[in-house]
């Protein structure tokens, strides 16, 4: 179904049909910002900047990817000329086949866009005049508009705020909001830049559960950006991982923790108190009366060190803890600096 | 073609009826537009008093001229307050990025949500200082509706020739950090060389001669004069012809500069 790293140049075309598996193709993207610092009166150094640095993935049609690194790693630099906003200065891309940058407009007819710090919609003006607009911008059949909009409306509960200024919505109802605007034209590709960033846990609740019926009911296509891992932990299956501009890591969020070299905990409950168990393959790290945490490989299955411990010690009660991603993530960023 | 038209139509009432939310804003404008009238009107009086004839206006001509121009002051944002400010604020943001994946023209889509501005500033602001006007002083206004048609194309015609002007001013913050200064020289030149200040015929020689040809005079000094009779027959065709020219001329402009900065931000990311 999936295809990472899949050499597009071989199977791409420049046809407006893209093939299924290669919907969104990159094969070495790259951009390369110039900067200007000032140095002294009216003397400037020129430097060069690499906010994407020779990136190649695919999506196929219908995937939800998460595309997640720190600030300033490129996240939205990728997205923007994903849309076509920035020219890449180098390599090559394709979104359904069309190269963004050169067909913007023809593009755009395929594309939502959400922009979770800035807004589509029209400030002062009711939420519902922002979708009329959509509708004719994109010129949008009466039938598919107005179907489209009603579902939207009941999945994202705006039916309330349809005639509220935009300006008087919270940030919740704003971007439920502008992801239904994205969405009245019907496009086959979301890309979502930070779609939860200042939401209440309601409000992420309900904003992700959309996008996954959206993604199984339309098919749409999804590219995720975000700080919020637990986005992309209840979202999306495959994650690519971006940092200085350099994809680090892509593939299914699973693979991250082996990647990442985490470890899972194994929580133990003795009858009493004991010295630390001695197994190998996992050491303890923490001891609190009868109770012992022992850390393993995230990879390595838990079963042979249980059956292990429940034979030489009296167990009582035992849990396992999945490794925190976040700290993953950050163990993954801190590796690759220092290396 | 059609539907491009509707799309346009919907931004310009979109234009209209986000003016139209603020009331209290509007109150006040009408409010200030109706005593600087006054001032003005009394100013006029006096110095006509000295010069009668002056600009080849009489003293009622020049009253009204006071009152055309305190309705069209913010019909064509001669101080500003048009979608200058929300494009500038969008390009220093960088929420221009969104109007730029959009399927419209960046150009038509402002033009036509400024339209809808003007419209209803010539209602909302324009009618009640010339009502007023019309109580307190002796007006020259023209009894024929063909006259009100004249003048009424005259300001259309002012409205496209100040968009073009202020759409060069907000694309300049693309390129300076600050776009307040390039707004602010602009609104100088426009209030002296439109004609809000005092009539451009009343400006003696080369000086009176260059502002008249500028393209500021399409915005109050034209549509003032169309309104007192003063362009009639062929002059009147000159005249919309001389607006229309700045217009084109303008926009054309205004397009070029606008591929340069998209230009720009397409390819070092605003």
């Amino acid at each position: 179904m999936r295809s990472t790293h899949a050499d597009t140049g071989v199977t791409a075309s420049d046809s407006a049909s893209a093939s299924d598996s290669d919907f969104i193709s990159l094969d070495g993207v790259e951009k390369v910002f110039d900067v200007r610092k000032k140095t002294g009166f009216l003397r400037s150094e020129r430097r060069q900047v690499r906010a994407v640095d020779s990136i190649s993935f695919t999506v196929s049609r219908g995937e939800m990817v998460g595309y997640i690194g720190p600030n300033g790693a490129g996240k939205s630099t990728t997205i923007k000329m994903l849309t076509g906003i920035l020219t890449p200065s180098g390599g090559r891309l394709r979104v359904a086949g069309i190269d963004p940058s050169r067909e913007r407009t023809r593009l755009a007819q395929r594309i939502g866009v959400v922009f979770g710090q800035r807004t589509t919609l029209w400030w002062d003006l009711p939420l519902i005049d922002s979708y009329r607009l959509m509708h004719r911008m994109y010129r949008i059949p009466d039938a598919r508009y107005k179907e489209n909009l009603d579902r939207c409306v009941e999945l994202l509960e705006l039916g309330e705020l349809l005639d509220v200024p935009v300006r008087q919505l919270s940030l919740g109802q704003r971007m439920r909001g502008d992801i239904a605007a994205a969405l009245l034209h019907d496009p086959e590709v979301l890309y979502l830049d930070e779609p939860t960033i200042g939401l209440d846990v309601v409000s992420k609740v309900r904003v992700r559960e959309f996008l996954r019926d959206l993604n199984a009911d339309r098919g749409t296509t999804v590219l995720l950006t975000t700080h919020d891992l637990s986005d992309i932990e209840q979202l999306c299956r495959r994650v690519m991982v971006i940092d200085h501009g350099r994809l680090m890591y892509d593939g299914p969020l699973t693979g991250l923790h082996e990647v990442g070299e985490s470890e899972r905990t194994l929580v133990v409950d003795l009858e009493r108190e004991l010295p630390p168990i001695d197994v190998e393959s996992a050491r303890v790290v923490k001891v609190e009366g009868p109770r012992q945490w022992l850390a393993f490989p995230a990879a390595q299955s838990a079963a042979p060190l249980v059956a292990r411990i429940a034979a030489e010690y009296p167990l009582v009660d035992l849990s396992v803890r999945e490794p925190d991603i976040e700290a993953v993530i950050s163990r993954m960023y801190a590796g690759k600096a220092t290396s | 073609m059609v539907r491009a038209w509707r799309l346009y139509a919907a931004v310009a009432a979109g234009g209209f009826r986000r003016y139209a939310t603020y009331r209290v804003a509007t109150a006040a404008g009408v409010f200030t537009n109706t005593v600087f009238g006054l001032i003005l009107a009394y100013t006029y009086i006096a110095l006509w008093d000295e010069r009668p004839g002056l600009g080849g206006y009489d003293q009622a001509q020049a009253v009204t001229y006071v009152w055309v121009g305190q309705g069209l002051l913010a019909v064509v944002a001669v101080m500003g307050g048009g979608f200058e400010d929300e494009l500038i604020e969008r390009i220093r943001t960088g929420d221009i990025a969104i109007d730029l994946y959009r399927p419209v023209d960046l150009q038509a889509w402002w033009l036509a949500a400024d339209s809808g501005r003007a419209a209803f500033q010539l209602l909302g602001r324009g009618v009640v200082p010339m009502v007023f006007g019309g109580f307190v002083f002796q007006l020259a206004l023209p009894a024929d509706a063909w006259t009100w048609l004249a003048f009424l194309v005259a300001v259309a015609l002012g409205v496209l020739v100040s968009f073009a002007i202020r759409y060069l001013v907000a694309l300049a913050a693309f390129w300076f950090m600050d776009g307040a200064g390039v707004q602010q020289l602009a609104v100088l030149a426009g209030l002296f060389f439109s004609g809000m200040t005092l009539p451009l015929n009343v400006f003696p020689g080369a000086l009176g001669e260059l502002a008249r040809v500028l393209p500021w005079s399409a915005l109050v000094q034209v549509p003032a004069d169309v309104l007192l009779g003063e362009r009639t027959g062929f002059a009147l065709l000159r005249t919309y012809a001389f607006q229309a020219a700045w217009a084109v001329g303008l926009l054309a402009l205004g397009r070029l500069v606008q591929s340069a900065a998209t230009r720009r931000v397409v390819v070092q990311g605003g």
